[in-house]
């Protein structure tokens, strides 16, 4: 497998989704090239610094709007 | 994700009862767990909203409407889907209506010209004239902090920005699943798009938010003398 094959499939390789064959080739790649495992950290360590990303969160009045309605919502 | 209730004991706070119990209670009016539901959903919705409409606002209008709908549907909900994506592809279906207001909205039923083509500049790797096409020409450059789990708040605003310039619908991908860390089959069911599209979105969209991180490691390494 080359560099630029392999980069394009690092998404897939991460969800589990490819065939055998091209994983075998994907990790046969992975183990031998120092360029393309560092590359596959690095997507990971974009993916972790996403799941940092501060919540916004509802502000309290819209949040006591909401509670309200639900409590004066007309169940049948 | 959610962590799990000690087993006897109270549940854990954040921690929602099974789909089936929590609808129930909806349904009869159970203010406590609508509150919690309220509690442990809006943010992750805000983000979602977010990615579809032009401001922090519309969003907030977005969950706000998700939320009535929900209460006013919840009778009709009929479990073929996770609670949660229920509400999900409510919030995303009244999203998309205030995007198209926000004229910001694309078809998604097939990918665009932008989610095309190399995610890597083909100039990295070399050419046919080379000793190894397709190989790198040169490494990517070591991060500084790429080997520890240390997240700096400005590699953050960095990864912010980056998510701010994606098209559209790779956001919207990204943000599900790095973001919010929804699994590939709630992302495919939310949207409503296949797990091939799927893919082909948050890896380019992946592969974005790389380069804009090796760019500001790039230009933070050069700033504090780091030779390589």
């Amino acid at each position: 497998m080359n560099c630029d094959e392999f980069v394009e499939l690092v998404t897939a390789y991460l969800d589990g989704t490819l065939d055998e064959t091209t994983e075998r080739r994907f990790a046969g790649h992975l183990a031998e090239c120092d360029g393309c495992d560092r590359y596959l950290d690095q997507i990971r360590h974009a993916v972790r610094t996403l799941a940092t990303l501060p919540d916004q969160s509802l502000p309290a009045q819209a949040r006591d709007r909401l509670l309200a309605a639900f409590r004066d919502f007309q169940r049948p | 994700m959610a962590a799990v209730g000690e087993a006897g004991g109270d549940p854990a706070p954040g921690v929602l009862p099974p789909d089936a119990e929590l609808v129930a209670r909806l349904r009869g009016g159970d203010e406590t767990a609508f509150a919690a539901l309220l509690d442990s959903w809006s943010r992750g919705m805000l983000r979602a909203a977010r990615a579809y409409v032009a401001s922090d606002e519309t969003a907030e209008d977005v969950v706000q409407e998700t939320w009535l709908a929900i209460i006013r549907g919840i009778d009709r909900f009929e479990g073929r889907s996770s609670l949660r994506t229920w509400a999900y592809r409510i919030l995303v279906n009244l999203a998309k209506e205030r995007g198209v207001k926000d004229s910001r909205t694309i078809a998604w039923s097939s990918l665009a010209p932008e989610d095309f083509g190399p995610t890597v500049d083909p100039s990295r790797f070399q050419g046919p004239g080379d000793p190894e096409p397709g190989h790198w020409r040169r490494f990517p450059a070591a991060w500084p902090s790429a080997e520890t789990e240390v997240v700096s708040g400005e590699a953050r605003h960095v990864i912010k920005a980056a998510l701010a310039d994606l098209p559209h619908r790779q956001r919207v991908v990204i943000t599900l699943r790095d973001v919010e860390g929804y699994t590939s089959e709630e992302v495919c069911s939310i949207l409503d798009i296949s797990a091939a599209n799927q893919r082909v979105l948050l890896h380019r969209a992946r592969a974005a938010a790389r380069s804009r991180l090796e760019a500001y490691y790039a230009t933070s390494a050069s700033a504090a003398g780091v030779r390589r």
